[in-house]
């Protein structure tokens, strides 16, 4: 999986085996080598690197003006990368979980995915790229597990992005540095250091807006983002002991989202199956199920299914049976193509 | 590096702190008759820019007192006045140099005016027309200007502080002789974003001078009901910034305060923290009756410590002012600012598609089909959509 997109690239690149940790590090060290505007701010990013390492050395090349830790407000964190971004710089803040990313809320909704358009143009903050861990999948109980993506796909004027794998990563994590508007960048902690494959170790960008089809099938359409592939990939290896083909589509963006690739796939397949972590009611998947019902209405061979978690609170003990595994998708794939 | 609090040395019984030893006095240099208090010294103003800071103080009383008319008359949706505040905000912007980013809350217009934002321009923006520069989408009173370096005001209260400090900090990254003048009202200090701001301000160095607007009210709600300590100004000192707290109808004690203020941003790049002492003489905004919850007498007591008044007392001792030259300047600016109304409410509105850009810098396909199909319905209905 981590080697499928290797098609975007020009040139053979020189390449070599990263985690998805180590290729988030890898991308904002030529974001910051190639952009002396670019900066990285949030809660122990300095010297130690960030909780996670995602920010490992950097300081230590770029210097404490350009790398550096903040006090604990997540409030302020964004507040002021929205400043030094409509300032000309290019910030790239850290929150430490996404579950805590709600005291920012005001200054990400209200005020980032605002600015251009309230100033008539006259400013900006589209230098602003938010670096967030999400997801369950490792015993962190409801406040180290939120999958909050939908949130913030509700509002007009943010682009989101969730990558899947090491050379996604890097590559999608570069393209929303340098984009022109304001990125929230949801990385799949889960997968920090399970997800290793070859990546470039240069420059390269994976567009935003754009999906990647995974894997070519004729009978159902699997569609997900961030860890949640790895669960996907493994329900569609079972269906296939079971003769049922699947097309596997990693959305990659949320907000634009490729609705062409994913209806394109459907009209083929007839069947469409959604999965995410985050729960059911006012999850992505329902926005993704309306509009696709609406183009692909008479391609439809059954109802288009969700598979997501619970709505609960993120749970701590009973997380496995929580979590939308590979199991759960497999059983809803059945049932889809039996329909 | 420092690792923990300087300990103070220590003490022998359980005695708790509550602040009421740290009282700051406000810095006041002019009597309301004009004259210099006894012992303070006159900041270094030039009869050009004291004239300059008083003419635009007057223009907005009469741009507020005429703005608020048409509100009443119904030619406009809404508005807020300065009134009372003017020497709060003129003797600070007046202190900044044009490369200052000015980041406002929503009262301090003056900014604008003394920075050479245009009556047109003002027209442009409370009516929503086609030459405002926010392209019709904000409230009136949301100004802003990219040529002025002021940043466009956003309604929700606070925001702007730490966002301040961060553009204050990539001004300092960029080695420019450039600050950030930052102001919000009193009530706006309990955000969580005056915590955040100040104290990154403060932790970071940031070469941003924050001016708290102690104007009594929050729409209603009181100082007496919005904090329990004396006034906002001590808190400066809790995040290690340098603060000072003045008379706000003081325009000699405001300028004073702003230049040293922005010494120090500037020079020592660090945060500083101005309080000014006024009064919100007017409504919170015209869909506000203060009439409500406070009293006239209480009003009376501030409007004869009206701050312009008190300049104009001062440049007239200074004998660089006459009365003739007040009357004269007011009846220019009340037929200046109705001929611009005028023409500005009469100017054609933004045109649709301005309903879609600038949400991204270009403008997305999902959100190009959503206009189509709008224009498409709004052609079946002409009439019902017209502006």
């Amino acid at each position: 999986m981590a080697n499928s997109t290797v098609r975007e690239i020009g040139n053979e690149p020189k390449t070599s085996k990263m985690n998805l940790l180590q290729a988030i590090n890898s991308g904002l060290d030529i974001a910051m080598a190639t952009d002396q505007r670019v900066i990285c701010l949030g809660e122990d990013i300095g010297q130690f690197g960030g909780v996670f390492r995602a920010t490992s050395n950097l300081q230590k090349k770029y210097g404490n003006q350009r790398c550096f830790n903040t006090p604990i407000t997540e409030q302020g964190i964004v507040g002021f990368a929205i400043g030094l971004a409509a300032q000309g710089s290019v910030p790239v803040a850290e929150i430490q979980f996404a579950d805590y990313i709600f005291p920012a809320f005001d200054q990400i909704v209200n005020e980032a995915a605002k600015y251009r358009y309230r100033s008539g143009d006259e400013f900006n903050c589209g230098g602003l790229t938010i670096r967030t861990p999400y997801g369950g999948g490792i015993d962190g109980g409801l406040y180290h597990s939120q999958s909050p993506e939908a949130y913030f796909c509700h509002t007009p004027g943010l682009k989101v992005v969730m990558p899947s794998n090491a050379y996604q990563a890097k590559g999608l994590l570069l393209s929303a540095i340098r984009d022109p508007d304001p990125v929230i960048f949801f990385e799949p902690k889960a997968i920090y250091r399970a997800s290793v494959g070859q990546v470039p170790e240069g420059d390269y960008e994976i567009p935003l807006g754009i999906a990647e089809v995974v894997q070519l099938g004729t009978d159902i359409t699997l569609l997900g983002w961030g860890a949640q592939m790895v669960q996907i990939i493994k329900a569609a290896e079972l269906a296939a002991a079971d003769g049922i083909s699947c097309e596997i589509i990693d959305l990659r963006s949320l907000l634009p989202w490729d609705r062409d690739c994913v209806a394109q796939s459907v009209t083929k397949t007839g069947r469409l199956l959604i999965s995410h972590e985050a729960p059911l009611t006012g999850g992505y998947a329902g926005e993704i199920a309306a509009s696709i019902q609406q183009h692909c209405f008479l391609s439809l061979e059954a109802p288009i299914s969700r598979v997501t978690g619970l709505d609960t609170p993120f749970p701590l003990i009973h997380e496995k049976q929580y979590l939308p595994d590979y199991l759960k998708i497999y059983e809803a794939i059945v049932a889809t193509c039996n329909y | 590096m420092k690792i923990a609090p300087n300990l103070s040395p220590a003490k022998r019984a359980p005695k708790f702190e509550d602040g009421s030893s740290l009282r700051i006095p406000s810095l006041q240099i002019l009597n309301q008759d004009g004259s210099v208090i006894a012992g303070a010294t006159v900041p270094d103003l030039s009869r050009a820019q004291a004239t300059k800071i008083y003419s635009d103080m007057l223009y907005i009383r009469m741009l507020d007192e005429r703005m608020q008319s048409a509100q009443r008359q119904g030619r406009l949706s809404f508005y807020m006045t300065c009134t009372g505040e003017e020497a709060s905000v003129a003797g600070t912007i007046a202190a900044f140099q044009p490369q200052d980013m000015a980041m406002a809350q929503y009262r301090e217009h003056l900014v604008l005016r003394y920075r050479g934002f245009t009556t047109a321009q003002f027209m442009n923006q409370l009516f929503g027309n086609l030459d405002d520069l926010g392209k019709g989408r904000q409230m009136p009173v949301h100004y802003g200007s990219r040529e002025l370096n002021i940043m466009t005001i956003s309604s929700p209260l606070a925001t702007q502080i730490p966002q301040a400090s961060g553009y204050a900090y990539g001004q300092k990254l960029k080695g420019k002789d450039a600050c950030t003048l930052c102001y919000f009202g009193e009530g706006a200090a309990s955000e969580g974003d005056f915590h955040a701001g100040l104290n990154m301000a403060a932790v970071l160095n940031c070469p941003v001078v924050f001016v708290v607007r102690n104007n009594g009210y929050a729409i209603s709600t009181s100082c007496a009901e919005q904090f329990a300590t004396d006034g906002i100004a001590p808190r400066g000192p809790g995040y290690g910034i340098k603060t000072i707290r003045v008379d706000g109808n003081d325009i000699l004690a405001v300028y004073a305060a702003s230049v040293e203020a922005r010494r120090i941003a500037t020079q020592e790049q660090r945060p500083v923290l101005i309080e000014t002492m006024s009064y919100r003489l007017g409504a919170h905004s015209t869909s506000d009756d203060p009439s409500g919850y406070r009293s006239k007498q209480e009003e009376q007591i501030w409007r004869d410590k009206d701050p312009i008044q008190r300049m104009k007392n001062w440049l007239i001792a200074q004998c660089w002012w006459t009365e003739e030259s007040d009357t004269d300047l007011q009846k220019s600016y009340r037929t200046e600012i109705l001929a611009e109304l005028k023409l500005a409410e009469q100017r054609d509105k933004p045109p649709l598609g301005d309903l879609i850009t600038d949400v991204y810098k270009s403008v997305p396909t999902h959100l190009l089909e959503q206009f189509q199909e709008l224009e498409a319905h709004i052609a079946k209905y002409p009439d019902h959509y017209s502006v």
